[in-house]
């Protein structure tokens, strides 16, 4: 049901957007932004909330699908809510993107071997191992997790969780003025 | 206008003398906050959880009224603050006092109306217990409200308070609610005011207006052909009426106006052409749909407005002036966007623009409007029948057009607008985005005490009257006169409208049992008339007019009139349903 907007009828192409949100610190205000999304019928890709480098304000990382004009109006929208002090919508400026996933896979003495090297492969760590499973830790890219896990599903995943993706411009430009301290504005 | 209100509001704060004691309770705070605001009166309803506050208004000063209904409180708030520009302010208990609220407040918040709403909460240690009348009030109206607070703290009151206030006037305005715990209320703490201006971080201000964007608009305007003006209620937000009576005189560009706008132009100007959209007047949606040029000021392309997106004013360039950013390209895609004070964008595109004078197509409009008059139901001999339109018309050759007119939601709402010439901003008061039936009365009380001097005229049908008849008493305790045009035709009228259009003329649950409004009326104790025939009008208003008291006069009008022309939902603009002509419907009738 992610598609179905208010909006006028979507004119581009519909991608995964990444938006970093900096929020005041305040009960409710999560609350806030996903029901923004909620009440347009967008379905959230995935949210990770945090805090920051200063007190008092969060960030949230926000990946959801949609097209040029409405990723425009989400981001006028976000700013239209009290709470909210800054919007970036990073889905094309030089951003790195990080996701974190364990992932619980069958792994009896017969496949151990083989599954520990698709692990290696893929950089991921194994953290804790049971006689018919193992758990690996895996950071990446959406799209490196979503390549180690489907190259360990036909051994059988039990459980899984992923953190949902950070994202984080390059270099210095994108700093937040949310955040900043005076000093910072001030250069 | 609102600047003059704002400076009033500012000069009142800096003036008052510093008696405040050093140590309030919460409930004290919350009147002391209130009074700096410069406010005058609260529309409310007492209950448990908000009970320490009732107990401290009296020493404020602050005038009180008291409701039947809390969903009438809601109404009169966002009527004062539509009639005055100010904040209006409404006060409930938890629980069910405050889900009462809840319409009048999504009312506020469709209409931009800067309502700020003070709900008592049971006290904090039983937060999230289901205790007696608790409610999650600020889940509930998260979506229906610009912003809202709960408060558990006393100490948290003054900046809270001021900050709601803020948040409720300014940009595009909105309804505001404050929750706050009844130990909130009743804590002592130190009292606290500071005048230094209210900081919203997360509040960013218009940006400057580039100026290319400003010439870019001026040479779309300049090149025109056909432009029209959409006129919407942010012009009277704005209070930027003069501005756009300078714009359109100057570039001879026609203006057209939503529901809501009525009234920010002069309807007597030979530039007005009058209401858009679905009740329409025929020529202003032809005008639409074969305009090149569409200058948006203050309005949010609704459904009601547009028709058929697809095939909305095809040919015409689309220029939004709009304080709301998320309303630009939000229905309609805009070739320049002005985002900011409407005022202020009228006041830096006016000079660049060329004057002109669009003879030719200001003669092509009015060859359409000559089409229009020869259906026009004015033209109907009454024939012995009480026809709502000729009502409104007479309503408002007989007020000279200088009330202030309240209404309801629905037929009647759609004659007072097409018959009911508006020459001056807030004369008309009317629930547009929301369609709340039931919002004329409380809205008139609500503006009754912001306009205490003006003629007000409510209008509402039967139905809507129904929903809050409650609040007629409320006139009486106050002791308060607004004029009642009752305008009954049996039945819900505009659901009957859409049954005989789109529904095989199936009148499933609009047929509708009303009780004797003039004796309704006269329990109350107040001056009631009933009007059957055209030639009764006249002495009927003058009789409303110089009664004491609030007076209702109940026009029982025939049950199967139509609002012509309407333009089906979703259709195109132009494919309106028109009002059979003269000839057919004198052959019809007889």
């Amino acid at each position: 049901m992610s598609h179905d907007s208010a909006f006028a009828a979507p004119t581009g192409r519909r991608i995964a957007r990444t938006f970093i949100v900096y929020v005041e610190d305040r009960p409710g205000t999560l609350n806030r932004v996903v029901s923004l999304f909620r009440r347009r019928g967008f379905n959230i890709d995935s949210l990770t909330v945090g805090r920051t480098e200063r007190e008092g304000i969060s960030r949230i990382t926000l990946v959801v699908q949609s097209d040029e004009d409405t990723a425009q109006r989400l981001e006028a929208n976000l700013y239209k809510l009290v709470n909210v002090l800054e919007v970036h919508d990073v889905t094309h400026a030089p951003a790195v993107s990080r996701e974190m996933a364990f992932v619980k896979v069958r792994a009896g003495a017969e496949h151990r071997g083989e599954v520990l090297q698709l692990c290696e492969t893929f950089r991921a760590r194994v953290v804790d191992v049971a006689p018919e499973a193992l758990t690996a830790e895996i950071t990446g890219t959406p799209e490196k997790l979503d390549g180690l896990i489907e190259l360990l599903r036909p051994f059988g995943i039990l459980e899984m969780v992923r953190t949902g993706a950070v994202a984080m411009a390059r270099g210095a430009a994108m700093q937040s003025a949310a955040t900043a301290s005076e000093g910072d504005l001030a250069a | 206008m609102e600047q003059q209100i704002a400076d009033r509001q500012e000069h009142r704060q800096s003036t008052l003398p510093s008696t405040a004691p050093a140590r309030m309770t919460g409930a004290q705070i919350l009147w002391e906050v209130l009074a700096r605001e410069g406010v005058e009166v609260v529309f409310g309803y007492p209950g448990g959880a908000i009970m320490p506050a009732y107990d401290a208004l009296p020493a404020s000063g602050i005038h009180h009224v008291l409701v039947r209904h809390e969903q009438g409180a809601a109404h009169m708030a966002d009527g004062y603050a539509r009639a005055s520009g100010k904040v209006g302010v409404c006060v409930a208990t938890s629980g069910p006092g405050a889900t009462n609220l809840v319409t009048g407040i999504a009312t506020a918040m469709l209409d931009s109306s800067p309502v700020v709403c003070i709900t008592g909460q049971v006290s904090s240690t039983l937060l999230g217990s289901d205790a007696f009348q608790e409610i999650d009030i600020t889940g509930i109206t998260l979506p229906i409200t610009k912003h809202n607070y709960l408060v558990t703290r006393a100490e948290d009151l003054v900046h809270t308070l001021r900050e709601a206030f803020e948040v409720a006037r300014s940009g595009r305005p909105g309804p505001v609610l404050v929750d706050i715990t009844k130990d909130a209320q009743q804590a002592t703490v130190p009292f606290r005011w500071s005048d230094e201006p209210v900081r919203l971080p997360g509040v960013r201000p218009a940006r400057r207006m580039a100026q290319e964007q400003i010439e870019r608009a001026a040479s779309l305007v300049d090149v025109a052909k056909r432009p029209l003006i959409l006129c919407g209620h942010g012009v009277i937000k704005a209070g930027a009426s003069e501005q756009l009576l300078r714009f359109a005189e100057k570039t001879g560009v026609p203006v057209a106006s939503t529901l809501l706008g009525l009234g920010a132009f002069p309807a007597s100007h030979p530039l007005s052409l009058g209401m858009m959209g679905m009740h329409g007047e025929a020529w202003v949606n032809h005008a639409v749909q074969e305009a090149d040029l569409l200058l948006a000021l203050g309005m949010r392309f609704d459904d009601r407005v547009t028709g058929n997106l697809k095939n909305y004013a095809p040919a015409a360039k689309k220029i939004h002036l709009e304080i709301d950013p998320t309303e630009v390209n939000k229905n309609v895609k805009a070739d320049v966007a002005l985002v900011g004070d409407l005022r202020r964008s009228l006041e830096r595109l006016t000079p660049v623009v060329r004057e002109r004078e669009h003879g030719e197509w200001q003669t092509k409009i009015r060859t359409l409007r000559d089409d229009s008059a020869t259906r026009d139901v004015q033209g109907i001999p009454h024939g012995g029948k009480l026809r709502a339109p000729h009502v409104l018309h007479d309503l408002w050759r007989l007020t000279r057009g200088e009330a202030l007119v309240v209404t309801d939601v629905g037929q009647h709402q759609m004659w007072e607008a097409q018959y009911y010439r508006h020459e001056r901003p807030r004369t008309l008061i009317t629930s547009g985005g929301l369609g709340t039936m039931g919002f004329a009365l409380p809205a008139a009380i609500g503006a009754r005490f912001a306009r205490p001097d003006d003629e007000i005229w409510v209008v509402a049908g039967d139905g809507g009257f129904q929903m809050t008849a409650c609040e007629l008493i409320t006139c009486a305790q106050e002791g308060i006169k607004v004029n009642v045009a009752l305008i009954n035709n049996g039945y819900l009228g505009m659901v009957r409208q859409w049954q005989e259009f789109f529904y095989g003329g199936r009148y499933v649950a609009t047929p509708l049992k009303s009780p004797d409004f003039v004796k309704l009326a006269e329990a109350h104790g107040m001056t009631a008339l009933r009007v059957t025939s055209r030639e009764q009008i006249p002495a009927a208003v003058e009789a409303a007019r110089t009664a004491p008291g609030t007076a209702v006069i109940e026009f029982c009008v025939e049950g199967e009139e139509a609002v012509y022309p309407m333009v089906p939902a979703n259709a195109d603009l132009h494919a309106m349903i028109r009002r059979p002509s003269r000839i057919e419907e004198s052959i019809h009738e007889s």
